[in-house]
């Protein structure tokens, strides 16, 4: 696997690689981004945008940390505070996570995985992007204007009556940005339904396509729903319309139902993504077959189901029916099973594979690990006894933040790594690469194992004040933070400098299976100059290729 | 004389078939997103009034209802002369898809001016929910001493969901009609044929998806009491 | 979806069971019936309604069976959000806890 060899292009442009035409150099100027149609430009629109948006959500969460260096509240006031954490959670959730990785590796790749020029709807997805990018300048304006302090969950009456912040303008900023997402996830259900290479039958696809495939069907029946809640809890502010408010007869429950109803199957739109990622690494750095295709293929499908029936653990000490408790508690612990499922075969297909540790799988197994201490988390707190005690503890929020950094992020970081020669037609440097993943992953576990242990002793959530005693484990994951925060400096650092400086990529760097792997580095506008014919199955390595030398 | 332009197959399709098929599963994909949307607000309503049936059925008997009959017999209409238009669309009859589909949206205008008519109404009535709000006529058939809520109360949350639901609904004929003007501009430059009528049926589907929510709006919000304005209604 | 066209008789006839429905549910509106018969008989006569504009209206009598899932599958979301959310509300009275909940 040299990564420096130039392979011999297996289109026919001709001509050295400087003068090869590419979607990076096929126009210049700003309109030719502005207005592209090409789905790898929009993804690359969106990479900035998500990039933004994550590093003002780091500087909030630097804030948290800073103050909870010290039990009593002395960096903020507390209204200050409440906001800082709302910020976070609105900001991470809603312009970072969840379009982090279909919004970035989904459009550039799944045209490309599935043999097609573009996606179905190029001048949709263009919307969409601008449609997020409106709904984050409302946001934005909202952080300048003075912040909201609701939580990201925006609870009535509190956000619909009471509070005194900007949550109007926010609801309409996440209310807009929604479209962006049901527009993505509309144009990849309609892409990957009609627009598959001859031969490209479903059992064939990559398995990052069935979760893209999968993710898109979430966005497209779940987000609405928060759309229409939100909405109602800002027409209820402007308006006074009282559907929310007890004391006009309205119920704050009913909110919680309806809001859970897609941000509990959005914490999957957040993480199926990433686990198509790793499916994708795992075979490749073990240069092997996936074990058990069709369990993980059908698992997505069935989280992206059983994901929109247990919105109710989070609602287990509402007032909720004891009777309706039992069965989400119970569906909660159903669901586990897919992910479980997924687990068991990335790690079956690595028994006896060519293991080689290049920056993306050590991605890979720190997904797997951590992802399976953020799983096993959730059942605790989908207990339903167990969760009176922990529920609204720091528990709960080491459990998101296993699966949200130590599982969403790095497959999206592993993704990028990966696909990075791909998009760009660079390499990024190895061993820094190496070294990044390191800090992040000692970072990770430092900041958020004690939030683990503080949060089963009974520290609360979006507290800044707490006892004097659970100060030495908020030290060490203020610790933490901060390695963590240097930790995503340093891929920042080194991706930009690989664009300049970086050694060339050959079309396929890490010789992988799957038809983007098939076109140059960077490929060129319309992708493919024939459209492929698909014979083989997905992840074709030859079982030579997987024995131990 | 009838001079069609060509259609064109977009450069990521590979041909006409494919690129209907496709653009037509994604208005149906649209459509799934919009089912969802007012669902959350049906979903309020089931909710609410299951808790307020009284609220709500004196409520609902203070609306028009042959204002709202009226409207689904046009909003009916409208779609058949939708149905209409996308049928001259497939058969290349370029004044008829003109004619129906102004048709449509005269029939649209008139449901919408029908709905202005009767915003005006409870607005006089002040049965607006928020400070000004007052709901009198509490009818004999309800005991409110047997009720564990304020009547008065739940009524305006039923007045909170009517214009919430029409509302949104109003706002999707309005879209919809912007659409169909740009279906009747493309038909005048003579876009369509049997060969090319995609856009035409596409629209088609949007309006009768609007038309489907209001069959289902009109008899939970209109018809819910009237059964207890009967002597001795239960 | 369909590259089938209907015959306009369709849809005449398809508009005016239309318009009987709508008459036949406004007379139903009056009657009293025990229970929550009335709300079942007028939900049943608009599913009536919405299934004749889906299969004959929006053609999808005509179409692929990928058209019938698309449309089945958001009737179907739309059941499991009124379900499950219901059924918070309707069991609460079954409990029999001294203090609620």
């Amino acid at each position: 696997m040299n990564s420096t060899a130039v392979a011999p292009n297996q289109q026919s442009w001709g001509g050295p690689d400087e003068s090869r035409e590419n979607y990076l150099n096929v126009a210049y100027g700003i309109k030719s981004w502005l207005l592209t149609k090409d789905h790898k430009r929009i993804a690359l629109l969106y990479l900035i945008s998500i990039t933004l948006f994550f590093f003002l959500g780091g500087a909030f969460a630097v804030l948290i940390r800073l103050e909870l260096l010290t039990p009593q509240g002395d960096l903020m006031q507390s209204d200050t505070y409440n906001k800082v954490f709302t910020m976070h959670g609105v900001i991470m959730i809603f312009f970072f996570l969840i379009p982090s990785i279909p919004a970035v590796l989904g459009n550039f790749l799944v045209p490309m995985m599935i043999g097609a020029r573009d996606l179905a709807l190029p001048r949709i997805n263009l919307l969409s992007w601008y449609i997020y990018t409106v709904g984050g300048l409302f946001t934005l304006f909202a952080v300048a204007y003075g912040g909201v302090d609701t939580g990201w969950t925006f609870y009535t009456p509190y956000s619909s009556v009471y509070s005194n912040s900007n949550v109007a303008v926010t609801a309409v900023g996440i209310f807009i940005t929604g479209f962006s997402s049901i527009l993505t996830g509309l144009n990849f259900v309609v892409t990957i339904h009609k627009m598959r290479a001859p031969g490209l039958t479903w059992f064939k696809l990559p398995l990052f396509i069935w979760a893209q495939y999968a993710t898109s069907i979430i966005m497209l029946l779940g987000t609405p729903v928060v759309a229409i809640t939100i909405l109602l809890v800002a027409l209820e502010r402007l308006f006074n319309f009282g559907i929310f408010d007890p004391s006009r007869g309205g119920d704050p429950v009913l909110f919680q139902h309806l809001f859970w109803f897609y941000s509990h199957p959005a914490v999957y739109i957040m993480i199926l993504p990433a686990m198509g990622v790793i499916s994708e690494l795992v075979t490749a750095f073990s240069r092997k077959r996936v074990f058990g295709y069709d369990f993980i293929a059908f698992s997505s499908i069935g989280i992206a189901v059983l994901g929109f029936l247990v919105w109710g653990h989070h609602m287990f000490v509402s007032g909720q029916s004891i009777y309706a408790g039992m069965v989400f508690s119970l569906l909660t612990f159903l669901v586990a099973i897919p992910s479980a499922i997924k687990v068991f075969n990335w790690t079956a297909t690595l028994y006896r594979g060519s293991i080689s540790y290049e920056t993306p799988m050590l991605y890979a197994f720190g997904f797997i690990g951590l992802f399976t201490i953020g799983g096993l988390t959730g059942l605790f707190l989908g207990t339903l006894g167990l969760d009176v005690h922990v529920h609204d503890t720091y528990f709960v929020v080491a459990h998101f933040h296993y699966i949200m950094v130590g599982g969403a992020i790095m497959g999206y970081l592993g993704g990028m790594h990966f696909w990075w020669p791909k998009m760009t037609g660079r390499m990024y440097s190895e061993g820094w690469g190496k070294f990044g993943a390191l800090v992040i992953f000692i970072g990770f576990n430092l900041t958020f194992l004690p939030q683990f242990v503080v949060g089963y002793l009974g520290m609360p959530r979006r507290y800044h004040v707490y006892p004097e005693e659970f100060q030495v484990l908020n030290v060490m994951s203020t610790a933490g933070a901060s390695i963590l925060g240097v930790g995503y400096l340093i891929p920042m650092i080194y991706f930009i400098w690989s664009l300049r400086k970086g050694a060339k990529a050959a079309d396929n760097p890490w010789e992988a299976r799957g038809l983007e792997w098939l076109t140059p580095s960077p490929p060129p506008t319309e992708n493919f100059d024939v459209t492929p014919i698909v014979v083989d199955e997905a992840y074709d390595y030859s079982p030579r290729e997987a024995e131990v030398v | 004389m009838s001079d069609h332009s060509h259609s064109v197959v977009a450069h990521q399709f590979d041909d006409m078939p494919q690129q209907k098929e496709t653009t037509t599963l994604a208005m149906w994909a649209f459509l799934l997103t919009e089912v969802m949307f007012f669902g959350g607000l049906f979903g309020a309503y089931t909710m609410l009034r299951n808790r307020f049936p009284e609220a709500f059925a004196v409520a609902s008997n203070s609306l028009d209802l042959t204002l709202g009959a009226v409207n689904t017999a046009v909003l009916i209409g409208s779609s058949l002369t939708m149905a209409l238009a996308v049928h001259a669309a497939q058969t290349n009859k370029r004044r008829q898809i003109i004619l129906f589909l102004v048709l449509t949206i005269a029939l649209g205008g008139v449901f919408l001016g029908i709905k202005a008519v009767e915003y005006n109404h409870k607005f006089h009535e002040h049965h607006v929910p928020g400070a000004g709000f007052h709901f009198e006529e509490v009818p004999d058939w309800v005991d409110v001493s047997r009720l564990n809520y304020d009547l008065e109360k739940a009524t305006e949350t039923f007045f909170s969901l009517y214009f919430a639901m029409t509302g949104l609904h109003a706002l999707h004929m309005v879209v919809g009609v912007g659409i169909m003007l740009v279906m009747i501009w493309m038909a005048y430059r003579n876009r369509f044929s049997e060969h090319y009528y995609g856009p035409v049926e596409i629209s088609g589907l949007y309006w009768h998806f609007v038309d489907i929510v209001w069959i289902f709006l009109f008899p939970l919000l209109y018809l819910l009491g009237r059964h207890f304005l009967l002597e001795g209604g239960h | 979806m369909s590259d089938h066209v209907v015959p306009i008789r369709v849809y005449l006839v398809i508009f005016s069971s239309l318009m009987v429905l709508t008459l036949l549910t406004v007379w139903a509106a009056f009657l009293d019936l025990p229970g929550s018969y009335n709300t079942i008989l007028a939900l049943s006569i608009a599913i009536l309604k919405a299934t004749l504009v889906i299969l004959y209206f929006m053609h999808v009598r005509y179409s692929s069976r990928l058209t019938w899932v698309y449309a089945g599958a958001g009737f179907f979301w739309l059941v499991i959000l009124l379900a499950f959310l219901m059924s918070d509300y309707l069991s609460r009275d079954w409990q029999r806890l001294p203090q609620g909940w």
